[in-house]
């Protein structure tokens, strides 16, 4: 009997079959429909803008690891191409490719590869290539694109989003029932038919990826669902308040980057609370401020910007909320719960 | 039962559902044939290794002593065959590392006359508690779960401590593993008068046997055969990895936590495996010491799934031959489940008091995946059935940072695996944290010399 080529190694000897690629490629599955959407909504153009995301995305990853940090280059995780796809998420599909080349650069050079690599950075990548630019290309960032402007058009009739008209409309004394009427009706913003960043226009889209990710338990329901309380919630509680001045809690959900923030830019595992109670606490936060930059602060749209703030709160998350260690609260007195 | 939808007992948090594959639930437990020769270590438990009493050349007999228990917390040696005392010589056994062990080469198969080898059952005992845990300690008997910790010290309940249940873990929670499965179902009453046993050298009134869900069967016959037995019930578990681990079972159960470095008695239970029950009927109702038990060959790759009754010191390879033969893809022989089993480094290893099973793990999935960065996923987290953050504990360990592993509970790991068996980066979490707790045992040691 041979032996001799026994593997030795401590134990456990079996491993479940998720794998870092299956998890990035179920994500990659998830976004899919979300581009479809775009894709019919606003043309080729949206599917061009993402592929040179992707593609300039996975470039700087591989030329930063191999000339800047001497490694062994290695992108085969395929988180590059989630940034990619999430960064052309977050942007209109107009915008001029050396932008999007400039944001990528970012996000993967400064949000990633900055911090070492995947796992290490503190900041969604994708949101900080997207501010990046936004502050950078205030123009060519908030100029969106009309939906249904025919398919190969590229060059088309911007238009404003209805959270850049509210903003505009409220700070001028204008009230929201007026303003509504400019707004897409709520089955238009659910299905899609609204102008955009390429992957927000659809709730329907990303609620089917959330679903998809729950299903292959890819990511929880507690950030998501949290986050989306969160803006209902104090959405809602400022309606009540004045509904003059502020939207309904429905119009927050469905407009501008809320679905796609929660389902997945905020659940993003790296740059997310390690607990299931420290994630709930992490999408309200996200929720609160969202809401707070709407409805007070000085941009039209405020998920980017939530969510890196509540990023950089993370290590504080998971510095005060720890699993309950077994046993530590267990009383010597145990009988007497035991009814003796 | 009072709901539609009837919740099975549990322990609450973390654990993993690894594929269950009991390819060998319906193999009959058969006696497998005298090996030539057995090689018997002196340490099977956790404690002192016992003295050896025999000398090369000395004829015994099956149920002789041949190595005495060494202080307390340590166990008896019995000869598992007659024959003749070969070298006393070390062996490497299951841990990887040389140990002293007594040969014997094999010549008939002569017991001591004391022994009773029937099948009757017998069902009265009249022995005193002390009387009980004597008898145990003499017959060598240690926790046949996999821990092999001496189980008269288990039942000699330290002062001041009020213990009111017996708990008999018939979970078998490892993957493949049917050993416990097998004896449930062929001896169902033994291990119910093992646990009466128990209970009075205890001085306990409730005894719960704790099943996992997956093997009905066990439950059925157990549940039918307890009516005659006051006090014993039979508990359904959820099919749920580590279940078996002692403080999930009282927790399952009882609903009491064992508080962090505390024993069951803390919160008045004793576990028992029902392998080492067996044991227990057969030492007092048979005057059998602990020499042979049930081990399970198997993998999915294995011709014959099988489980044995083996001698204590066979050699694992005959039980591999027994199965069908080693297939030509081995990459791993596993000495025990594949949670926690320990990979063996040849298949020489003598089978030990504590040797559940041979798991053989084909080429293909005996090495592990390309490690990843840390993706913060949370996975390890969820898994951890003690409440800790393991994917911190291995970098905390890996740097060197003992005295915060220690801070963050390092110590209360129970190495069920459950994180590295969860991390979709395949890193090797528990080998760390093994290092971790390792270091900070030795640093204790170390402090402990200086005073």
């Amino acid at each position: 009997m041979n032996t001799k080529l026994l593997t030795v190694a401590p134990s456990p000897h079996v491993h479940q079959a998720q794998s870092v690629q299956k998890i990035m490629f179920g994500v990659i599955i998830a976004m899919l429909p979300v581009l479809l959407v775009s894709v019919y909504v606003f043309g080729i153009s949206a599917l061009y803008v993402s592929m040179v995301a992707v593609a300039s995305c996975i470039i700087f990853e591989y030329a930063i690891q191999k000339y800047l940090l001497k490694q062994v280059p290695d992108v085969s995780d395929g988180s590059g191409i989630i940034t990619g796809l999430l960064l052309a998420f977050n942007v209109p599909s107009n915008l001029p490719w050396y932008i999007v080349v400039i944001g990528s650069l970012v996000a993967i050079g400064i949000g990633k590869m900055s911090f070492g690599g995947l796992g290490g950075n503190p900041f969604n990548p994708a949101l900080v290539g997207r501010v990046f630019m936004l502050i950078s290309f205030p123009v060519q960032m908030t100029s969106w694109p009309i939906a249904n402007n025919g398919f190969w058009n590229i060059d088309g009739t911007t238009g404003a989003t209805i959270l850049g008209l509210m903003k505009e409309g409220t700070q001028n004394g204008q009230s929201v029932q007026v303003l509504m009427k400019d707004s897409p009706s709520y089955t238009d913003m659910l299905l899609g038919f609204q102008a955009g960043s390429i992957g927000e226009i659809s709730a329907i889209a990303i609620l089917l990826g959330l679903v998809y990710m729950l299903y292959k338990k890819i990511i929880t329901w507690h950030t998501p669902i949290s986050m989306l309380t969160a803006v209902a919630f104090f959405g809602g509680l400022l309606w009540m308040f004045d509904p003059r001045s502020f939207p309904d809690p429905v119009f927050h959900l469905l407009s501008g980057g809320v679905m796609l923030g929660a389902v997945f830019m905020a659940t993003d595992y790296v740059t997310s609370p390690v607990t299931y109670k420290g994630q709930l606490l992490f999408g309200a936060g996200i929720g609160l401020i969202t809401i707070l930059i709407r409805c007070f602060g000085s941009y039209p749209e405020g998920v980017s910007f939530a969510i890196l703030i509540m990023n950089a709160f993370v290590p504080l998350i998971d510095k005060h909320i720890k699993p309950h260690r077994f046993g530590a609260n267990s009383s010597p007195s145990y009988t007497k719960s035991t009814g003796k | 039962m009072n709901s539609l939808f009837h919740h099975l007992k549990t322990f609450t948090q973390g654990g993993v559902h690894p594929e269950e594959q009991k390819l060998s639930a319906h193999a009959p437990t058969a006696i497998l044939p005298l090996p030539k020769m057995v090689s018997i270590p002196i340490s099977q438990h956790i404690g002192k290794p016992a003295v050896p009493v025999v000398e090369r050349g000395d004829t015994v007999k099956v149920g002789q002593v041949i190595a005495k228990i060494e202080g307390y917390v340590s166990a008896n040696i019995h000869a598992s065959v007659s024959g003749k005392v070969g070298k006393i010589d070390d062996v490497i056994d299951s841990s990887g590392y040389k140990r002293t062990a007594i040969n014997i080469r094999v010549k008939g198969d002569d017991w001591l006359k004391t022994i009773d080898r029937s099948d009757d059952l017998i069902k009265d005992c009249a022995l005193e508690p002390e009387e009980i845990i004597t008898k145990i300690q003499e017959a060598g008997i240690v926790g046949q779960g996999g821990a092999a910790f001496p189980a008269h010290v288990k039942l000699k309940v330290p002062d001041g401590k009020k213990v009111d249940y017996l708990i008999v873990n018939g979970v078998e929670c490892e993957p493949y593993l049917t050993a416990d499965h097998r004896l449930m179902l062929e001896k169902p009453e033994e291990i119910l008068v093992g646990a009466s046993i128990l209970m009075k050298a205890l001085q306990v009134e409730k005894a719960i046997i704790g099943i996992e869900a997956n093997k009905a069967d066990a439950i059925d016959i157990l549940r039918e055969k307890s009516v005659g037995y006051k006090g014993i019930s039979i508990e359904e578990l959820e099919v749920k990895y580590p279940q078996g681990g002692e403080k999930q079972l009282i927790k399952a159960l009882l609903n009491r936590e064992v508080p962090p470095g505390s024993l069951p008695a803390d919160v008045g239970a004793v576990v028992h495996n029902v392998g080492t029950i067996f044991s227990v009927y057969q030492a007092i109702q048979k005057q059998k010491p602990l020499i042979e038990r049930v081990v399970t060959v198997t993998g999915k790759a294995v011709a014959n799934p099988s489980n044995f009754w083996v001698r204590i010191g066979t050699p694992v390879n005959t039980l591999i031959d027994a199965a069908g033969g080693l297939p030509e893809n081995t990459g791993k022989i596993i000495s025990g489940g594949p949670m926690m089993g320990k990979a063996l480094n040849n298949s020489q290893v003598p089978i030990a008091k504590a040797t559940s099973g041979i798991l053989l793990i084909p080429k293909q999935e005996a090495e592990r995946g390309k490690v990843y960065s840390c993706l913060r996923c949370g996975k390890c987290v969820e898994a951890c059935p003690m409440g800790l953050e393991p994917f911190q504990m291995m970098l905390l360990a890996k740097k060197g940072e003992l005295e915060e592993a220690e801070r963050q509970n390092i110590m209360d790991c129970i190495e069920c695996g459950s994180c590295s068996f969860e991390c979709p980066s395949n890193r090797p979490i528990l080998d760390y944290m093994r290092l971790g707790k390792t270091l900070i045992k030795k640093e204790k040691q170390a402090k402990k010399a200086d005073v």
